[in-house]
Formats: structure tokens, sequence, C-alpha cells
């Protein structure tokens, strides 16, 4: 039988003035999958990444993520997420360990002080634990936003093009602490202009155009050569 | 309805957290005290805003010295509107640099994420910038004290002080949240904040007055009343308005 799906969103509908961003959206994410959404800018990926970890409110539809809605329950669905966007959401004037605690203290988290440790040798920081994040590079930096995404063990992660800006060795880095996600169990939602890094991570692929989903394939369906053809017709039949 | 029942998986790190909803207050306080940490924190390593906002503040009562040639008396009657003057300028500093922090990096997003109630993050701004405006304002009394000849030691005027700092972070915080999210954020801050601040800035200037040139309580307590009163409403409506300021 399949589980009930961790995120579920209905005709969702996102308004900025007049212009509509998504247009009665509709989406739906198994426990354990790593689901890939892909679209040219302007789409709506990021609109549609910050409405689901209630950094923006929806002006129709419905949105829930394990069973709780947005935005009513929007604090409790913080609880259970873990967001990594192009911007590493750290304090330049803070070292990597002050960081990590002081999130860790907002979210509550037991045993902060080897909790952050671990985290910290996750994202292979440790050696760098005592110095400013203005001084890491930006692969280093996304490394430690990493870290801190994960601090509270979140259930689903979203992800907004998180290879942005980063070189080739940052980016390998990068590819495997996601894969290191994916295979602990958790549900990841990913943005990406990157169909090659896409194909490479994801169980499955949504194209996004124009505020709604017109493709949807599992990873299983196709091989990583076909994935182009298949972000190019879903564009061109939207 | 039925509850959807999602096994967790096993944990990433091999710590096994049980991260259970604290008690709101618990967490409201935490997340207070963990946000006024990290911006004192992170000032005394940079120490961009104290002095931006010190050197301003010092700067505007020197000008203000060596343009207004004045008697005794008048110094003490002009004494309140410098004062204030240079607080609100010099706070304007603060506020901007303290939001900017924030916009950086995308940190406030990261605060918004965190699941407390998101007034946590407004008061916890709120004080961490009344310290810093209270910082400044224990080096400038006695700066002006001295370049006046005017004596500021009085416990009301420290109470106006306090009063009017209170109801002036407690606007400009709320306002600053609101003007970094735009590109003129600097120009906005001003242009937003001042007219509202107008009955705090008329009541913080009498009453300051007021204990200068030594009137008699009765005719300063209705400024001081007004001044307990706005703040007292702003920081009310800053606590019901908040989230959605902030939240797009």
């Amino acid at each position: 039988m399949e589980k009930p799906p961790i995120i579920q969103v209905k005709r969702l509908v996102k308004r900025f003035g007049l212009k509509t961003v998504l247009h009665g959206l509709d989406f739906e994410v198994q426990p354990g999958e790593f689901v890939a959404l892909l679209g040219p800018n302007g789409a709506g990926k990021t609109t549609f990444l910050r409405i689901l970890a209630s950094l923006s409110r929806p002006a129709m539809g419905e949105v829930r993520i394990v069973n709780y809605r947005l935005p009513q329950q929007a604090a409790a669905v913080r609880r259970i997420l873990g967001v990594v966007s192009h911007l590493p959401l750290l304090y330049g004037d803070l070292t990597a360990e002050e960081n990590l605690h002081f999130y860790g203290r907002i979210y509550g988290i037991p045993r902060l002080e080897r909790r952050v440790q671990e985290v910290l040798e996750l994202v292979g920081l440790t050696a760098r634990r005592r110095d400013l994040v203005r001084t890491f590079s930006r692969g280093m930096q996304q490394r430690l936003a990493i870290g801190r995404a994960v601090l509270h063990d979140p259930e689903v992660m979203l992800f907004d093009e998180p290879h942005t800006g980063l070189d080739q060795d940052a980016c390998q880095m990068l590819d495997n602490v996601l894969r290191e996600v994916a295979a602990r169990g958790r549900t990841v939602v990913m943005t990406s202009h990157d169909l090659a890094r896409a194909a490479d991570l994801a169980s499955r692929f949504d194209v996004l155009s124009r505020g709604r989903i017109v493709a949807s394939a599992a990873r299983s369906e196709m091989t990583s050569d076909q994935l182009l053809g298949f972000y190019r017709q879903a564009l061109q039949g939207s | 309805m039925e509850t959807q029942k999602i096994e967790k998986p096993a944990p990433m790190i091999e710590t096994v957290l049980s991260i259970e909803s604290p008690p709101a207050r618990a967490g409201f306080l935490r997340a207070l005290g963990a946000i006024i940490w990290k911006d004192l924190a992170a000032e005394l390593r940079s120490r961009e805003l104290l002095s931006a906002m010190l050197v301003f503040a010092l700067l505007v009562i020197l000008i203000f010295n060596f343009a207004l040639e004045l008697d005794a008396q008048t110094r003490y009657n002009v004494a309140a509107g410098v004062l204030w003057v240079t607080f609100a300028f010099a706070g304007t500093l603060g506020l901007n640099r303290s939001m900017a922090m924030e916009k950086d990096r995308g940190c406030l997003d990261g605060l918004l994420l965190a699941p407390v109630d998101r007034s946590a993050i407004y008061f916890g701004k709120m004080f961490g910038n009344l310290i810093f405006m209270l910082l400044v304002e224990v080096i400038v009394l006695p700066v002006y004290s001295l370049l006046y000849n005017v004596n500021l030691f009085q416990p009301g005027l420290i109470v106006v002080t306090l009063l009017g700092s209170m109801g002036y972070v407690a606007v400009g915080t709320l306002l600053a949240s609101m003007a970094v999210q735009t590109r003129t954020r600097d120009i906005l801050l001003p242009i937003l904040l001042f007219p509202v601040m107008i009955p705090l800035f008329i009541a913080a200037v009498k009453a300051s007055g007021g204990f200068l040139q030594g009137i008699p309580m009765d005719e300063i307590w209705p400024w001081l009343n007004l001044l307990l009163v706005y703040d007292v409403v702003f920081i009310a409506v800053a606590f019901m308005v908040f989230d959605y300021i902030v939240e797009e």
C-alpha cells in the first residue's frame, strides 16, 4: 500500500501584486523521495519552496507537510523542516561554532555542545570551527549552511539551488552531503537548473513552468541522457 | 480527521535527538536571549554599529556646539532639543545597520525558519537595539554635559531618556524590518520612521526640557504619560503585526 504523502499541495496560487506566480499548482512527495524541481528562471521554483518553508503566504490553495497545514501550523512545520538556499543564512561576524550554537539554542536542541561537534564533523569543518564565517570560502559557507539545516535532524529538507556559485570541488562535496542526507531516509525537494546534477541525485523529476507542474517522471523511467529530452518536451508542451 | 503517521527515519547523526516542543514561554525566552546574545557577540567583533552611532552622535553635538553660540540660560533651553535630534539621527544609523546584518547572507530567513513565535525575533532585535542605543546615550550624555556646561544627571531626565529610547527602538525595529526588504532601505527608514515618531519626540523634548529647566512636576506628568502610552501602544502594535511584515 502506498504511504500517505509527506508533502501535499493542492491548487496553490501565489500572487505578488497583480502578477500571479503560481497558478493552481498541485504537488505531492512521498516520504524518503528526492525530488528535483526543474524549470527555467521565473518559473516560480523559489517562490514555491519559500511557501513550503513557511516564509511566504499562499494566496489560495492547500499546503500540508506531514499533517500540518500552512500557514496555520507554521511553527510545527518549521520544526520538521531543514532549508538550504543559495544564501548561507549564517552570520559572518560569528564563528562556525557560534552560528550553530545560536541556531541550536533557538531550536531548543538538547545536548547542544555534542550535537554541534557532530554536525561540524559531518560537514568537515571541525578544524575551522573557531574561524569567523566571513573568512570562509563560498563552498565552506554552503557546507556550514547544510550543517545548520540538519542541526535539528529535520525529516524534510528543502534545497533552493544549493550549487549556485560553487566551484567544481565544492559542488562535488555538496553532492556527497546531499547523497548522505537522502541515504538516511530524509525527504528532499531540491530546485535546480543543472539537469546533469539533478539526474545524478534525484529519484524523481518535476518540471515547473509558468507556475504549474507540467511534467513529472521517476528516475527509474529514464536514463540520464533522456532527461534533457524530457525537460525540453515538458517546457514546449507547457 | 485521521492523524497521519509517518515514521521518522533513523537520525542523520549518531546522537539520538529528542527535540520535543518546549513550553511556549520557555521557547520564547530562549529565542529572545539567543538573539540578544548573537547581536552583542557580532557587534563585539565588528564594532560597526556602535562606532558609527557614537561617532555620528558626537559629531552632531560638536557641530551644534559650534553652530549655536549660546548663553547659559539658552543652553538649558535648547539642550533637550539638541539631545533628541542627536539620538534620533544616531539611532537611525543603528537600526539600519542592525537589520542590514540580518539581510546579509539571508540571516533574516534563518531566523524566520526557527520554530518559535516570531514576536520573539522582534523582541530580541528590539532589546538588542535598545542596548546599543542606551550605550551610545551613556557616552553622549556626559560629553554633552561637558561641552555645554549643562547638568544632565537628573533622575527625571534619565527616566525620560529610557522611555523615549524604548519607544524609539520599538517603532524603529518594526519599520526597519519593513524597510530592509526594499532596495532603498537606507533612505526609506527615516522617511517612514520620523513622522511616526513625532508624538514621541514632542513628549520627550518637552519632558526633558521640563526637568532641565526645573518646571513643576504637574506640568511634566502629561508628557511622561504620553511617552508611556506611546511605548505601550507601539510595542503592542509591533507584537501583533511583525509576523505579517516579515512574511511575503
